[in-house]
């Protein structure tokens, strides 16, 4: 496990930090770098709800090395709020649970074990909103 | 610009070849295409194209380029690999069509070779997951096969279509690799099976996924002044394009379109002055039903929502108005990622030449071939014509 490129993402994970235009209020995540030719300071880094509805789910029963404790496990695509469209995994969900379009919320877990570095990888899942 | 002739293609038998190392396969594949070519002396190879997606990962062999062109004999060769996931074989052929194109080789020859089954299942999905946008997806424990899946999930959704409307490609690419000796899934299956099938990432289920497996297939290509003193029919690489898109589903605007095969096909007919409707057998990326669906509407063969209708009627049969996958696509010919642009390639011009036996599609004499890089991140297309 690379430490160090874990350690850069911190933002995205922990936060949900994307970047927004200052001019025109587009919202976009992960954060990307500027395009040719533009003023690198007009995208400025701001934390998302977290919130969002499902556009699609799937639960994977092989999954890569790493992730082999966690099979099966349900993953999904989210369209946040703010309108970013977010890869993540599901969790506190069984699959007869989920539906396209339902209500889903960000929550802090475990990605990966340690590895060899003994690092605990932790990034964003999404839930089913508790009602 | 010169136009590009394919001389010689062959292919290895797509299989678990666990007794045989890349270099093995590589080197049966060169030796049959220049077994088939007596005319032509490999000394007058100007250049090597190696397509593979997996060396490093898989293999554990880097710097293709020169371990190959030793392993078969091209010793001293100009030689280099081309990777763009599962696109390379497509990369590598324009590749190779530019190097002929420009007047910098009169002869060329494109492998594709993979060697994947000297690892488990986990890193084989580890190592397919690279060719997503990493700190994105796969760290997520997404694989490129749950990608498909989320697309499928959506897609039914959005044009209201059941779990079944998928079963006419694998159950058509599975006719077809069953009269195809070189196959990896040599058997028939039909939709009650593929309903009865258990999940792999749901909604996709085993009998709807490809396995990917051992392999290598080569193409060699001459400029026009050379194929025309060879006898056999004169094969054209009419046109070929590449196009690229996010490796990220979630930064496109419609993750069910895929821009990048669009653009390409469009860009290959156009250079090979064909339209769509000349194409009159198909290759495509399809180691899923959802995966052909979404190619065969992006690129605009059928509307939005209407290419599983189109396939239950029989479309994309040898016989019919698309035919796909005759020699059993990614989902039953197997999958050699890298090199499956090449094994297109090599179905596309058996198709032409009117050698395709009991999957020969009437009459043909256009071809398209389509190879995508992870969820259409990358996307090639050649066009090829019989003359």
């Amino acid at each position: 496990m690379e430490i160090a490129r874990h350690w850069r993402q911190r933002a995205a994970r922990y936060r949900l930090q994307g970047q927004r235009h200052r001019e025109t209020g587009e919202v976009r995540f992960p954060a990307q770098p500027p395009a040719i030719g533009e003023d690198p300071t007009v995208w400025e880094a701001v934390d998302l709800s977290g919130r969002g509805e499902l556009y699609s789910f799937s639960v994977l029963r092989q999954g890569p090395d790493g992730y082999e404790g966690l099979v099966p496990y349900p993953v999904g695509m989210v369209r946040l709020e703010e309108g970013p469209l977010v890869a993540a995994q599901l969790t506190d969900c069984a699959e007869a649970d989920l539906a396209i379009g339902q209500s889903v919320e960000m929550v802090t877990r475990q990605l990966l074990d340690t590895g060899e570095d003994n690092v605990l990888v932790y990034g964003y899942k999404f839930r089913p909103v508790l009602v | 610009m010169r136009s590009s002739y394919i001389v010689s293609a062959a292919a290895t038998a797509v299989g678990e070849h666990y007794a045989r190392s890349l270099s093995d396969l590589a080197s049966e594949a060169v030796r049959n295409a220049f077994a088939a070519l007596p005319e032509v002396s490999p000394e007058r190879v100007g250049a090597l194209f190696v397509a593979n997606a997996m060396g490093e990962t898989l293999a554990s062999q880097g710097q293709l380029g020169a371990y190959l062109a030793n392993a078969v004999g091209l010793r001293g060769v100009p030689a280099l690999r081309v990777e763009a996931a599962g696109a390379s074989g497509g990369v590598a052929m324009h590749q190779a069509a530019q190097a002929i194109a420009t007047g910098q080789c009169d002869l060329v020859v494109v492998l594709g070779a993979e060697k994947v089954t000297d690892r488990l299942e986990g890193a084989l999905e580890a190592a397919l997951a690279l060719h997503t946008d990493t700190e994105a997806e796969a760290i997520h424990g997404l694989t490129l096969t749950s990608q498909w899946a989320l697309l499928m999930r959506r897609y039914m959704h959005e044009y209201n279509h059941g779990l079944e409307a998928f079963a006419p490609f694998p159950v058509n690419a599975h006719a077809n690799a069953a009269k195809n000796p070189q196959a990896l899934y040599r058997f028939a299956i039909n939709a009650d099976k593929y309903r009865k099938a258990g999940m792999v990432a749901s909604p996709l289920n085993m009998l709807d996924c490809s396995s990917v497996a051992d392999g290598a297939a080569c193409v060699i290509l001459a400029a026009e002044s050379l194929a025309r003193e060879l006898p056999g029919p004169l094969i054209r690489l009419a046109g070929t394009a590449i196009a690229t898109d996010t490796p990220s589903l979630g930064a496109r605007r419609n993750p069910l379109d895929l821009e990048a095969a669009r653009a390409s096909a469009h860009v290959a007919l156009g250079r090979a002055h064909m339209g769509l409707s000349n194409v009159q057998v198909f290759e495509l990326s399809d180691p899923h039903g959802i995966a052909a669906v979404l190619a065969l509407e992006s690129i605009g063969y059928y509307e939005r929502g209407e290419a599983p209708r189109h396939a239950a009627d029989g479309s994309i049969a040898p016989s019919g108005r698309t035919p796909l996958a005759t020699a059993g696509g990614y989902k039953a010919r197997g999958d050699i990622v890298g090199a499956s642009g090449v094994y297109q390639v090599v179905e596309l011009v058996r198709q032409l030449r009117g050698e395709a036996g009991p999957t020969q599609v009437a009459e043909a004499r256009v071809g398209l071939a389509q190879t995508l890089g992870g969820i259409g991140a990358t996307a090639a297309t050649a066009v090829i014509v019989a003359e």
